[in-house]
């Protein structure tokens, strides 16, 4: 039987504020997923997670961490959870080494050990060469790090992490997304949120999207992928065109006279229109995705929901 | 893992980390109450003090040097625990604790644990300092002076405690310092014996609970005391009981930690 890493049920929460951050979600995540929780600005993403990770009181609802409840069994799927919350969370006037010996501490792990798995840890992050050094001297990337080495201190079997690579260069996103990987493929349970939908796309297995409180949608990503059944491509030609060549079934559009877009449904190839180019002589030099469509799609989803 | 061994080492860690804090730091948290005491002795004890005669039958300086001793641990302790809890809240690092197994009950013990080391050592320094001025000073029962030396640490390390919890900003840490408990140090029997006032302020001042701490301590190292030790004792242990009960209360409702 696949067992849950995450089983959150009709979770609600309201801020002292007012403020109605999450409306009745139920969520459930596999052990060994990938899962991308996605969602607008102020959909509810971090109130969720600071519910699971004890660091927001919800107002309704159940959530339960393999399986334990956290109202019942805090210590235990405490131990399980690892969480990077969206927000720096470890005091700047500390040294890198210390912030996480002292995090593996309250875990109850002996300060001997913990030196030894902050080693380890920091070296898995890049951060050994840096654990001298007060983390306010450290960059935005940096310290996004030494939050995720935090939160593996205790080797947690569910690892949860908001916005992860918000600010972070490109080459750095992606050592963090092999890093991700990696550690998922060890057997880690893996949460988190992105703004960044390729991050979702290249790294998840299965999706949620809230927007305004409530779970919009909650899928596999093939599924989510597959329908978008018209995809937009950009092609560039080897020489100047003075109109759109016709070709049956396709419709494509001269953007200028070296560039052509075209919309090619599901069931269409994209060989068959190479084929047909190059029979009316033009050759096609590179090819590229209109825009993101997942993005698109995500947005009109949202837009759905809100409507 | 082993429920207790791992509170406990929770527990020291969260001890070692907030010791290891006012300990670097100690330009600011140890050496002040070590010169504003210096100054007390030398212009109150040494300068004044000889005009100021006898106070309850002892030596004006001799009868101030457990009120500035218990002055100092007061304020140290409360000072470390509102400060610290309050900036591990402004820096969020808070979130270390609350995601850990840690029970709240030993976040508690911890940060009172921290307040109750720096009020020691301060007292310790404070007596140090006034045997500079004073070196026939004998503490006359030392166990009494140890076990209310303990106490009002825990005491007002928990009322920083709540004093944390509630603040908002770095104004509401210092407030409460300022406009109550200094005002009620200075005028708990640090300076004078309650002896000295007419009847009336005499009255005022039973219900003012530094007098007893003040003046326990006071019984311990001197043997004089202007109230009843077993009467301020039990109030003591009442007042820590009720105010662990009270942190331990909004710590679990999560008050100004959990949003
Ligand atoms: N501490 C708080 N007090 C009051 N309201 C809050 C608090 N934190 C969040 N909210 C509100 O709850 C709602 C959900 O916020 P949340 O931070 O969960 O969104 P999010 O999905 O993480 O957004 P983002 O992508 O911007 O991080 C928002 O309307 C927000 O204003
Ligand atoms: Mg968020």
């Amino acid at each position: 039987m696949n067992k849950f890493a995450l089983e959150i049920t009709n979770l609600k929460k309201t801020y002292d504020s007012g403020a109605v951050a999450l409306k009745g979600i139920n969520l459930t995540v596999a052990e060994g997923d990938f899962f991308a929780l996605l969602g607008p600005n102020g959909a509810g993403k971090s109130s969720t997670i600071g519910i699971i990770g004890s660091l927001v009181t919800k107002t309704d609802g159940k959530v339960k961490i393999f399986d334990i409840d956290i109202d019942k069994n805090f210590p235990e799927a405490k131990r399980m959870l690892g969480v990077v919350s969206q927000e720096i969370n470890f005091n700047n006037f500390e040294k890198v080494m210390d912030i996480v010996t002292t995090q593996a501490g309250f875990y109850g792990i002996p300060l001997g050990l913990a030196k030894e798995k902050t080693e380890t840890v920091l070296k898995r992050l890049g951060l050994w060469d840096k654990r001298d050094e007060q983390a306010r001297n450290l960059s935005g990337g940096f310290k996004r790090r030494l939050m995720i080495a935090k939160a593996l201190i205790h080797e947690p079997k569910l690892l949860i992490l908001d916005e992860p690579t918000a600010g972070v260069d490109i080459e750095l996103r992606r050592e963090m997304w092999d890093f991700l990987r990696e550690i998922n493929e060890a057997g880690t349970t893996i949460i988190l949120t992105t703004h960044y939908l390729e991050e979702a796309e290249q790294l998840c297995k299965n999706i949620a999207i809230i927007d305004h409180g409530d779970l919009v949608e909650n899928t596999s990503m093939k599924n989510l992928l597959s329908r978008l059944d018209v995809q937009g491509f950009i092609l560039d030609v080897n020489e100047p065109l003075e109109t759109a060549p016709v070709i049956p079934n396709f419709l494509l559009v001269l953007d200028d006279p070296l560039t052509l877009s075209v919309a090619i449904q599901k069931d269409q190839s994209i060989n068959e229109l190479f084929q047909h180019l190059s029979e009316q002589g033009i050759q096609v030099n590179s090819l590229r995705n209109e825009s993101n469509r997942l993005e698109e799609m995500f947005i009109e989803m949202v837009k759905k929901s809100s409507s | 893992m082993n429920r207790r061994s791992e509170i406990l080492v929770g527990l020291t860690t969260l001890i070692r980390k907030e010791i290891k804090r006012f300990l670097r730091i100690w330009v600011q948290t140890l050496v002040p109450p070590a010169v504003t005491m210096s100054l007390y002795f030398v212009i109150f004890g040494s300068l004044i003090g000889p005009r100021i005669g006898s106070m309850d039958g002892l030596d004006y300086i001799q009868f101030m040097i457990p009120g500035l001793i218990m002055m100092s641990v007061i304020t140290n302790s409360y000072a470390n625990v509102v400060s610290s809890f309050y900036s591990v809240k402004f820096q969020k690092s808070i979130e270390e604790l609350l995601v850990s197994p840690m029970p709240n009950w030993a976040i508690l013990v911890g940060f009172v644990a921290g307040g109750v080391c720096r009020g020691v050592i301060i007292g310790f320094v404070v007596f140090c300092v006034s045997l500079l001025f004073y070196p026939a000073f004998t503490v006359v029962n030392p166990a009494l002076t140890i076990t209310v030396l303990f106490l009002t640490a825990i005491l007002f390390s928990l009322m920083g405690f709540i004093n944390a919890v509630f603040a908002d900003s770095f104004d509401d840490i210092s407030i409460i310092p300022t406009f109550v408990l200094t005002p009620l140090i200075y005028l708990g029997g640090v300076f004078y014996s309650i002896n000295i006032l007419p009847d009336i302020w005499r009255n005022i001042s039973m219900a003012n609970p530094m007098l007893y701490v003040v003046n326990t301590f006071r019984e311990g190292m001197l043997g004089v005391s202007d109230v009843s030790i077993p009467f301020a004792l039990s109030m003591i242990v009442l007042f820590i009981v009720l105010l662990s009960s009270a942190c331990l209360y909004l710590l679990n409702k999560g008050i100004g930690i959990r949003q």
